[in-house]
């Protein structure tokens, strides 16, 4: 039962690869050592495996903000705008919190603030969605350009550094707003609040009530509410708590990362936790490993840049295809039951 | 049709129907919900194929292998459920299937649709997009794309169900239009008023089989509604007398509207007492799912009372009405009753998950919910090889045990079960009905909503009959008398209650 469970997302991925190498090879390159490089930048050194962990971090946290409503059959495509503002309200925090000047004294602010900063972005989709019944596919995805937008108009104006020579960015945060590391590495505190959110996330879903209802809706709707369960408070509880998971996730990036708010704080996390949260089957602890996959996959993308002068696209093209083997594997499975 | 069976997992839809149509005749296909109408028709129409039985067209036997062999044989079908594309318009609708023609002058289609909607009355826009029309448009559509095709034998599942009445009217003039040219019509429905107005001939279904076939000149409703709902014998079920006691239900002057808007109840009102089982009977349709769905919390009344023992709960959510001890034994058992993909201790929590002991503030306590589902399934031989398993695997029978010990074991006041047995064995219709009594006899009031009066008769202390969204009549059981109930079915209304006598 568990090895067949696995089969699926494994296949994909060795397919994957497999039509990857296909595209590589009409490109004029050797698949297999374009391969290598992807494996060698993530795992062929400490550092690597410490920058792998790094990209894992904002994934965990991501996916478990899309994969906690997806149990209950909301897509919540927005997770990447939901970081930004997680990240807005850090850097709104770092930059004008009064406190500035005592250590450590501003973080849990920082982390507060953009919880509920990701929380309020993601709780418009799910007003919309739970009093209104607007399709919440589309709205999170489109609330991810106002976000993206909202972080320019920010950066090019009213938080520009006034000495940055006109780049659009914010001034560096204080000390006492970044958030620690292992020293020498880039593993910071946002994966101690990853894998803490994977914890409460699984323990919601498999030990409380709330979690028994979010199980049950998502199972079937109207059992849930001859059962007398709350539909819409619960679709937009569950909606508040996934956008503050991926607010969360833009802290880290501001906090630690980059140490301020600039374009390009994500790569696309947002998205790529679609991915993670789909290879996992949904399962918290799962998505902790293919985080760190994808992550992997992530730098791998860097080093081949760098060793054979690719461009990063590879990397997407693969996670596209990825995606498309997990989803097609999906559909034929639930084709042979039918057929059959 | 000859000696058709079908069977699905856990259930015969058809078992040995012979069913015929004849050139230019108008035939009924008459029965409850899940008598195996659809199925039937879906055999003649190559959707589904029959485990046993031969088709045979103009005495040439027939195989369909999918709906496009027979459209080439000149079969259509208009389904309950419209297949309509509804981004496209009208033409290319009607265009969609047909593979003869490659290359479509516009012209000449357009004129060929306006020819056929012109002569039928069946008025429709065939530049319109299928997405701007009405049901009733919809449906006009449907039955010209069957025209288009030429269709000779043309089937309709429940056609009026979204018509407004001037709508019947036309299609009925339709329909009545193509039988004079010699096309054949076969129509399902469970509305006797349909059936008198248009049929010439009528096939009664009921639990997949046939009960009989008849000429319309020769039928009556009462006759017709008695082959739908059940024979004349009783089924006898083990029933003792119970004292009845304090009044548990109140309803007075209920209002509600269905799914659609219309409305649906039109002042409802009795009363049901503790130790009585109070059935109501009646034609599909006619308001008994949503009486029973008002009196559960989970569909607003637009007038009128609901009392449970003297306390008003009209529109109260349906966990304050769990909560004051009202049980519910839902319709659709594997859509509402249940979460298919959750366990069965899953299931047999779904209503109590949100109480000690199973809970502890948030926090579900699995060893207390682990031993209510141990108790459960030994006590209501709910048989399962693993608890944890999901209880889209159990089969009818198995899964009514786990509702009814959901929904019993904490001795409520009031149960509130729709079509109980609907679709189970004898075995498991037995044993329902055992547990039921057993209630009776330990004081719970019982509404026992039924469109089978086997299962009423054989119950209920007194029976309620509904036609058109009002009670025309309550009888005690004993003064019940087929004939009569099968009237009062028909909407022929004599009205007749009786009260229950308080001891």
């Amino acid at each position: 039962m568990k090895s067949r469970v696995l089969l699926g997302p494994v296949l994909s991925l060795l397919l994957a690869f497999l039509v990857g190498a296909a595209f590589l090879t009409m490109a004029g390159l050797n698949p297999l050592r374009a391969y290598a490089a992807i494996l060698e930048g993530p795992f062929g050194s400490w550092w690597g495996i410490s920058e792998t962990v790094v990209k894992a971090t904002p994934l965990i946290l991501t996916s478990l903000a899309v994969l906690l409503p997806a149990r209950m059959q909301l897509w919540n495509i927005g997770a990447e705008g939901q970081l930004h503002l997680g990240a807005i309200g850090a850097t709104w925090v770092a930059l004008f919190f009064p406190f500035r000047e005592r250590p450590f004294g501003m973080i849990p602010v920082m982390i507060v603030v953009g919880f509920i900063a990701g929380a309020l972005w993601a709780g418009i989709p799910g007003v919309l969605r739970a009093y209104l019944n607007v399709n919440e596919v589309i709205t999170t995805l489109m609330l991810n350009y106002v976000a993206l937008l909202w972080v320019d108009y920010l950066i090019y104006g009213p938080w520009k550094d006034p000495t940055s020579l006109g780049f659009p960015l914010t001034p560096t945060f204080p000390g006492s707003a970044r958030f620690p590391a292992i020293p020498g590495t880039r593993i910071h505190l946002g994966l101690l609040l990853g894998l803490s959110a994977v914890l409460a996330v699984s323990l919601i879903l498999e030990r409380t009530r709330w979690g028994f209802e979010i199980r049950v809706i998502g199972d079937n709707p109207s059992a849930a509410r001859y059962a007398g369960m709350n539909l819409a408070r619960n679709i937009l509880l569950t909606m508040v708590v996934a956008g503050g998971l991926a607010g969360l996730a833009g802290v880290g990036e501001v906090a630690a990362i980059q140490g301020r708010l600039q374009r390009g704080i994500s790569p696309g996390y947002g998205y790529t936790a679609i991915l993670v949260a789909w290879l996992a089957r949904l399962n918290p602890w799962a998505a902790v490993l293919v985080s760190f996959l994808l992550g992997g996959l992530l730098l791998g993308g860097d080093s081949l840049q760098i060793a054979l002068g690719v461009p990063v696209s590879v990397v997407y093209l693969l996670q596209g295809l990825i995606f498309f083997f997990v989803l097609g594997g999906d559909a034929l499975m639930r084709l042979r039951g039918v057929v059959k | 049709m000859v000696g058709i069976t079908k069977r699905f997992p856990g259930v015969v839809a058809n078992d040995h129907v012979h069913f015929e149509v004849r050139r230019g005749e108008i035939h009924a296909l008459l029965g409850e919900n899940g008598a195996g109408k659809t199925t039937l028709m879906k055999i003649l129409y190559g959707f589904y194929r029959p485990d046993e039985g031969e088709i045979y067209l103009e005495g040439r036997r027939v195989l369909f292998r999918s709906p496009r062999d027979a459209i080439a044989h000149g079969i259509g079908m208009v389904f309950q459920h419209f297949m309509l594309v509804p981004s496209l318009t009208v033409m290319e609708n009607l265009l969609l299937g047909m593979d003869s023609c490659p290359f479509v002058l516009r012209q000449d289609l357009a004129r060929k649709i306006e020819d056929l909607s012109r002569r039928y009355g069946l008025r429709v826009d065939p530049g319109a997009k299928v997405w701007q029309l009405s049901v009733g448009e919809q449906q006009r559509v449907e039955v010209l794309k069957l025209l288009f095709r030429d269709a000779r034998i043309l089937i309709l599942d429940e056609p009026t169900s979204v018509l407004t009445p001037l709508e019947v009217r036309d299609l009925f003039a339709t329909l009545r239009q193509l039988a004079a040219e010699g096309r054949s019509i076969v129509l399902i429905t469970h509305k006797l008023d349909e059936v008198m107005d248009l049929a010439d001939r009528i096939t009664v279904l009921r639990a997949g089989r046939v009960v009989g076939t008849v000429e319309r000149a020769k039928a009556t409703k009462q006759d017709l509604a008695r082959m739908m709902v059940g024979r004349e014998t009783f089924l006898q079920a083990d029933r003792e007398p119970v004292p009845s006691g304090p009044v548990v239900l109140e309803v007075e002057g209920l209002g509600a509207r269905n799914d659609r808007g219309l409305l649906a109840l039109r002042g409802v009102s009795f009363e049901v007492r503790a130790g009585e089982i109070f059935g109501i009977s009646g034609v599909a349709g006619n308001g008994q799912r949503e009486l029973g769905e008002v009196i559960t919390g989970l569909r607003p009344a637009t007038s009128g009372r609901v009392r449970l023992l003297g306390q008003d709960v009209t529109n109260a959510p349906p966990r304050e009405i769990f909560r004051r001890g009202v049980s519910c034994i839902p319709e659709d058992r594997m859509g509402m009753g249940v979460a298919p993909g959750l366990s069965v201790v899953h299931n047999l929590l779904l209503k109590r998950y949100n109480v000690p002991p199973y809970c502890r503030g948030p926090l579900l306590d699995f060893a207390a919910v682990r031993a209510l589902a141990d108790q459960l399934i030994a006590q209501f031989d709910i048989l399962v090889p693993d608890r944890n398993l999901p209880v889209r695997h159990l089969s009818g029978g198995n899964l009514q045990r786990l509702l009814l010990a959901r929904e019993v074991h904490l001795s409520p006041r009031l149960i509130v079960a729709f079509h109980p047995t609907r679709g189970l064995d004898v075995a498991a219709a037995e044993a329902t009905h055992r547990i039921l009594l057993e209630q009776r006899k330990a004081g719970t009031a019982i509404l026992l909503i039924s469109e089978d009066l086997d299962e009423i008769l054989a119950l209920s202390d007194r029976i309620a009959v509904m036609y058109g969204g009002e009670i025309v009549g309550i009888l005690p059981r004993e003064a019940a008398d087929v004939e009569e109930i099968a009237l009062m079915m028909a909407g022929e209304r004599r009205p007749r209650v009786a009260q229950a006598v308080p001891v």
